[in-house]
């Protein structure tokens, strides 16, 4: 299980197609039932890893929507996994798969966005994870995201939404989870995001966001969160798709990535890992190859930066380049 | 993991355990037999008879111990210690010993966040945050917390203090030139021309100590953004750096690039000229970023 010593400059698509396959095999291991609250999510980033490497079917399409169904609760949301309670994240990662494998009809939409929608907490414009209150901008992005999929944004209060994203903006340009916390990539993806959904995205400043966002970019050509932190393949991806929505993403050198997120994959059994020489998982592994496709990695289907899904679903969902200011 | 399947048997014998569905195929249900599955079997089963109990909350605490992450459990875990009126302070002490192992975790946070409103005591937060930042001092989850600590309590006397401790620590720590904006400014009101030259000062010195750092040139253009004043009082204090840091040629570049704006055709040209040493020299894997820069300034303006 040790990430190998050999690196490579190529993707390895076939040994990450199987990588992906035998992540449900691993039920013997403890971790396999650790991580069972994210079992849908962990669906989410395969299959996307999948279709952009152009291998969707290699997860059984019929037993991925039949899981999916299996983790929606009678109040609309969607759980990590059979028998947890129902989430906001986990409820736009259903969304996200059945989009990919084109089944949205599978479940009853009316009560998804009913779920979402109560979410809002209707002073601040800020969403809610869950019934239990924690409040983020990742799930401003959660919402907006998950009702523009199923085209039912008038279900919320989409100005109090973006009123509340932007006080989050902080004086540097970036965001951050809460009003006055840290800019963070993470953060700062889900906000562009969420503003470009909703068409606001002449609130930000786009130079000086483009500044701080390709400043993330190291020596090694490998992406950090924030100042001072350690490059990160998934913040590779989250920095990348905000510059790419702000129409900025040649000013990461280009090469360099390629080279950083290549020399993080396991040579040997598949997978990405955060940065070369650690562990590969799931996660790490769609959000490398979602980096590559946007970088215009040959081979790969195009990826939609805002929606972190294959461009064609994007597209046959109609919402193709709605956003661009 | 601390219960065995004998105490959970001897505990829990009135109980019949839920095993897991794992819904239909490829997430087939296989057998799996670990202590972790079978508090889980226990838990399902309570869950689903509705039972709040010391036994159960018990029963939560050693699988939180085991898996932080199960935020189905944390919620549960809430619910038994609203309805039995639990002592919320001792709460404290177990979130406590969760966070040094785990101060990543997001429901620990939150769930610290729940606890701390409804004592409305804010006595013991500072001090179990510190303890946090003491490990890492960029932990993003106790920072936030930290913020609503301080809005929510309107605690604000000793985080100027804190901040200057973290900073000659690590002059670099981007959290906590964050906070230091977020403290300084949170009463606006109190913003007034002195307040400003003194964090003006302050950033400076800052960054004379130590070049080619990024986050108090940030957080300077946040406290002359809160005044009235312009960046070009600036440039004498960006020339003190010559070639050796990049944010105060980028600095340079923008002082001279609101000089040209104005007609001033010597600063157009020296702008010019700072975008190209950053793009071929001092700073060649943002290239494309200067030369954007470059064109910019370079372009008659209409
Ligand atoms: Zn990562």
């Amino acid at each position: 299980m040790s990430s190998s010593t050999t690196t490579s400059n190529v993707l390895l698509i076939d040994l990450h197609v199987k990588y992906i396959q035998s992540l449900d095999k691993k039920r013997d291991t403890l971790e396999y039932w650790i991580t069972e609250h994210l079992r849908l999510a962990g669906v989410y980033w395969g299959l996307t890893a999948l279709d952009l490497m152009n291998h969707v079917d290699a997860l059984d399409r019929d037993d991925v929507i039949a899981y999916v169904k299996s983790c929606q609760w009678p109040n609309g949301g969607f759980s990590g996994h059979v028998n947890h309670d129902p989430h906001l994240l986990y409820t736009l990662y259903a969304v996200q798969i059945l989009l990919i494998e084109d089944a949205i009809d599978a479940v009853d939409v009316d009560k998804i966005v009913e779920y979402v929608s109560d979410l809002q907490d209707k002073e601040t414009g800020a969403f809610k994870g869950d019934e239990w209150g924690e409040i983020d901008t990742r799930f401003s992005y959660s919402a907006l995201s998950c009702l523009s999929l199923l085209k039912r944004l008038d279900a919320i209060d989409v100005p109090k939404a973006v009123e509340f994203i932007m006080k989050c903006k902080n004086f540097d340009g970036g965001f951050g989870s809460t009003p006055g916390a840290e800019s963070h990539a993470g953060q700062i993806f889900c906000c562009v995001g969420a503003l470009a959904i909703v068409n606001s995205l002449h609130l930000v400043d786009g130079d000086l966001l483009g500044w701080w966002l390709c400043e993330r970019q190291l020596k090694n050509g490998g992406l950090n969160g924030r100042p001072q932190k350690l490059e990160d393949v998934c913040y590779s991806w989250w920095v990348l798709s905000a510059l790419s929505i702000l129409g900025k993403l040649h000013w990461i050198n280009k090469e360099k990535l390629f080279e950083f997120v290549l020399s993080a994959q396991d040579t040997e059994s598949g997978g990405i890992a955060d940065r070369p020489g650690d562990m590969a998982d799931v996660f790490h592994t769609v959000f490398g190859v979602a980096g590559l496709s946007l970088l215009g990695y040959p081979g790969l289907k195009l990826v939609d930066p805002v929606y972190c899904l294959p461009k064609h679903v994007i597209q046959r969902r109609g919402l193709a380049e709605r956003y661009k200011v | 993991m601390t219960l065995s399947p004998y105490d959970l048997k001897s505990n829990y014998g009135d109980v019949t355990p839920i095993d897991q569905d794992d819904g239909p195929s490829p997430i087939a249900p296989i057998a799996y037999s670990t202590e972790y599955s079978t508090a889980m079997a226990y838990f399902r089963a309570l869950v689903r008879n509705n039972e709040k109990s010391k036994r159960a909350l018990d029963l939560t605490s050693d699988i939180i111990k085991h898996n932080p992450a199960h935020y189905t459990v944390w919620n549960y875990r809430q619910q038994i210690l609203f309805t039995l009126d639990e002592n919320l302070t001792k709460e404290l002490e177990f979130v406590k010993g969760l966070a040094r192992d785990n101060p990543k975790n997001y429901q620990l946070w939150h769930h610290r966040q729940v606890i701390v409103e409804k004592l409305s005591d804010s006595s013991k937060e500072l001090e179990f945050i510190n303890e946090v930042l003491d490990d890492d001092a960029k932990n993003y989850h106790a920072w936030s917390y930290r913020q609503w600590i301080n809005t929510h309590f309107n605690l604000w006397d000793d985080e100027l203090p804190f901040i200057d401790t973290l900073l000659k620590d690590d002059v670099r720590n981007n959290s906590a030139w964050n906070h230091r904006h977020f403290v300084v400014f949170h009463d606006l009101d109190a913003i007034d021309e002195s307040l400003i030259q003194s964090e003006i000062n302050y950033t400076k010195e800052k960054i004379r100590q130590t070049p080619n750092n990024i986050s108090p040139w940030n957080y300077l253009r946040g406290v002359l953004e809160k005044s009235s004043r312009d960046i070009q009082e600036l440039e004498s204090f960006c020339k003190e750096f010559t070639d050796n840091d990049i944010n105060s040629m980028g600095w340079l570049v923008d002082i001279y690039e609101n000089r040209a704006k104005n007609g001033d055709d010597q600063a157009k040209e020296d702008a010019i000229k700072i975008c190209e040493s950053l793009a071929n020299k001092y700073d060649t894997i943002r290239k494309a970023y200067w030369e954007y820069r470059k064109d910019e300034i370079a372009a008659p303006s209409s």
